[in-house]
C-alpha cells in the first residue's frame, strides 16, 4: 500500500501512514493540538494550516470549499476531520 | 419584573429610534446554564432614516406578538428596507421568518459566519431566503441621513456575532454583549433596579469563555463615540456607557497577576486515597520544574471546591489530573472540576492525567477522553500505576513531568512513528 508522510509542526512528530488516512485518524492519535468539533466538516473548529504539501491531500469537497469560504480560512488551510491524505510528505499545524 | 406592564407601543430611545422588544419577567432559566431570578428581555429596535426603516434583531418566537404590535406603533411593514441580524440564536431571530413574510422586500445584513445560520433557521418554513448581504467591519447602510455600520465581532458568544453602530447619534446596538437577563419595564439603566449582579453573572456565564474575543470587540468599540449601548438584553445603557465598556475590558483581563508571565505554566491537580497518586503528582511536578521556563503547582483537589479553581485553569497552559480509579472510574472531585469548565476557554491547552490503581485503572483513559473532549491536546499518554509506586515507576512520573514541560516550551525532540504505532494507544 502506498505510504505517505505526515508531520504535525506543533507536538514535533512525523507519522507514517497509509495512503488514504484522514488527517483526523492521526492527528488526535499522536495528541497534537489540532482540535475537533462537529467531525462532519461543518463547524471549522479543526481548521488547520498545511505548512507544505497540500499538494499530497485529496482536493475538498464541494462541502469543505463551502464551509472553508464561509469561514473566511486563508490559502493553504483544511478542515482536519475532511483532509484525505494521498501521498507524499506534508507538513500541518493547528491553524 | 417591577411596576406595571409596558403598554404595547414601542419605546422612544433616541430620535427616530425605538425599542420594539419583548419582556419575559417569568423565565426561571436560561440555555439552561443560566439563572434569570427576575426573568429576561429580548430586545429589538427600529430605526428611521429619510430613506427607510431598519430593524436591528427580532425575539424569541413566542414574544412575536408583542413585537409586532411595537413594531406596528412606529412603522409601516412596506416601509422597512433593512434588517439587520446581529445574532441569530433563536431568542434573537424566533420572530424573523413572519417578519420576512410581512416585509419581503426588506434586505438582510448579518455576519459572513451567519450565512449558513439563517439557512438553518429557515429551513422549516421552506420559504426561499431572503436577499441577504454579509457584512463586516466598515460596511455601511445608508437609511438616508442615518448610517448604519458594522463592527466584526465574532464569538460573542456565537460565531455569527457583530455589532451594529448608527454613526450620527452615537448609538451601538450590540447584541448579547453589554446585556443581561434582567427584566424591568423601566428599560433603561439610569431608572431600572439594580441589576449589577445580572451584568456581571452575565459575562461569566456567557463571554467568559471568549475573553480573547472581548478584548477585539472593545478594541473595535472603545474609539467610536458613544451616546447609548443597546444590548439584544436587559438594560438599555444611556447612563455611562462608556463605564460598561470599561467594564468589559477589566472583567476580560486576566484576573490574576502572574508573576510567572514569561514562563509557561502547569498546574497539576490530584486526589489520593492512600497518597500513591499523591506521590505520582509530586514526582510529575519535580520533572516538569526540572526542565525550566515552566512554572509548576500542585493542588490537592481534596482540599478545594471545583469552582475556585476555575481561575487557575484559565490561566494555565498545561493541566494534569491525577485521580484513583474507584469502581471503574475516576473519582467525583476530578469530575466535578471536569465538568465546571463551560465557563472558561480550555481549547489548545495541554493535558495529561495519571493516578494509582488496585485493580483495573480506567480512570486514567477517561480523563484522557474527557480532555480530548474539551479540545485539550494530550501529546503524551497518561501513566496508570499499580498500587504503591516503586522508585522506578516515580522515575516514569518525573520522566512525564520532563515531557509535558518539553511540549510547553516547544522543546520536543522530533519523533519518526509509524501509523501502526498508535492504533492501541495514544503516541
Amino acid at each position: 500500500m502506498p505510504k505517505a508522510k505526515v508531520t504535525f509542526q506543533d507536538i514535533g512528530v512525523s507519522v507514517t501512514v497509509p495512503a488514504g488516512t484522514r488527517l483526523i485518524e492521526v492527528s488526535e492519535k499522536v495528541g497534537a493540538g489540532i482540535t475537533y468539533g462537529c467531525r462532519e466538516g461543518e463547524c471549522c473548529t479543526c481548521l488547520t494550516k498545511i505548512v507544505s504539501g497540500s499538494e499530497f491531500l485529496a482536493p475538498p469537497s464541494i462541502l469543505e470549499d463551502q464551509v472553508l469560504k464561509d469561514n473566511m480560512a486563508p490559502r493553504n488551510h483544511r478542515l482536519a476531520c475532511q483532509a484525505q491524505i494521498i501521498g507524499g510528505e506534508i507538513v500541518v499545524k493547528p491553524a | 419584573m417591577v411596576a406595571a406592564a409596558l403598554t404595547d407601543n414601542a419605546v422612544e430611545i433616541a430620535p427616530g429610534v425605538h425599542w420594539v422588544g419583548a419582556l419575559d419577567p417569568h423565565l426561571r432559566s436560561f440555555d439552561i446554564i443560566l439563572k434569570t431570578a427576575n426573568g429576561t428581555s429580548y430586545n429589538s429596535y427600529v430605526v428611521r432614516g429619510e430613506n427607510g426603516v431598519a430593524i436591528i434583531d427580532t425575539v424569541k418566537e413566542n414574544f412575536a406578538d408583542d413585537f409586532f404590535r411595537r413594531l406596528e406603533t412606529v412603522a409601516r411593514y412596506d416601509e422597512i428596507t433593512t434588517i439587520v441580524l446581529n445574532h441569530l440564536e433563536p431568542d434573537h431571530s424566533g420572530a424573523l421568518p413572519e417578519l420576512l413574510k410581512r416585509a419581503p422586500q426588506a434586505k438582510v445584513y448579518l455576519s459572513s459566519r451567519a450565512q449558513m445560520m439563517l439557512k438553518a433557521l429557515l429551513k422549516p418554513t421552506g420559504e426561499k431566503p431572503p436577499e441577504y448581504i454579509p457584512v463586516t467591519t466598515d460596511d455601511e447602510v445608508d437609511l438616508g441621513g442615518r448610517t448604519l455600520r458594522f463592527l466584526h465581532t465574532p464569538y460573542l458568544h456565537w460565531p455569527d456575532t457583530q455589532c451594529t453602530y448608527l454613526v450620527e447619534d452615537g448609538l451601538l446596538f450590540t447584541g448579547d454583549i453589554f446585556g443581561c437577563h434582567f427584566c424591568d419595564n423601566r428599560l433603561f439603566n439610569d431608572t431600572v433596579g439594580d441589576f449589577r449582579f445580572s451584568f456581571e453573572y452575565y459575562y461569566a456565564h456567557i463571554m467568559r469563555p471568549f475573553r480573547e474575543y472581548v478584548l477585539d470587540a472593545i478594541a473595535l468599540i472603545e474609539p467610536l463615540a458613544i451616546n447609548l449601548i443597546a444590548p439584544a438584553h436587559g438594560p438599555i445603557l444611556r447612563h455611562a456607557p462608556r463605564d460598561y465598556v470599561h467594564r468589559y475590558r477589566e472583567l476580560a483581563t486576566p484576573r490574576l497577576f502572574n508573576e510567572a508571565r514569561s514562563e509557561k505554566t502547569l498546574v497539576v491537580f490530584y486526589i489520593s486515597a492512600y497518597g500513591n497518586t499523591r506521590r505520582m503528582a509530586e514526582s510529575l511536578a519535580a520533572g516538569a520544574e526540572s526542565i525550566g521556563g515552566v512554572r509548576v503547582s500542585l493542588y490537592d483537589l481534596e482540599g478545594g471546591e471545583s469552582g475556585i479553581f476555575t481561575d487557575l485553569i484559565e490561566e494555565a497552559d498545561g493541566l494534569a489530573f491525577g485521580s484513583p480509579t474507584i469502581n471503574a472510574d475516576a473519582v467525583k472531585p476530578i469530575w466535578d472540576v471536569l465538568s465546571s469548565l463551560t465557563t472558561v476557554n480550555v481549547k489548545g491547552k495541554l493535558g495529561a492525567a495519571f493516578g494509582s490503581y488496585g485493580w483495573s485503572g480506567e480512570a486514567v483513559r477517561l480523563i484522557e477522553d474527557r480532555l480530548r473532549g474539551l479540545k485539550l491536546r494530550v501529546p503524551v499518554e497518561g501513566l496508570r500505576i499499580k498500587l504503591v509506586p516503586d522508585a522506578g515507576e516515580l522515575e516514569a512520573c518525573r520522566d512525564l513531568g520532563e515531557q509535558l514541560a518539553r511540549h510547553l516550551t516547544g522543546r520536543v525532540e522530533h519523533r519518526e512513528i509509524e501509523f501502526s504505532q498508535l492504533q492501541a494507544t495514544p503516541a
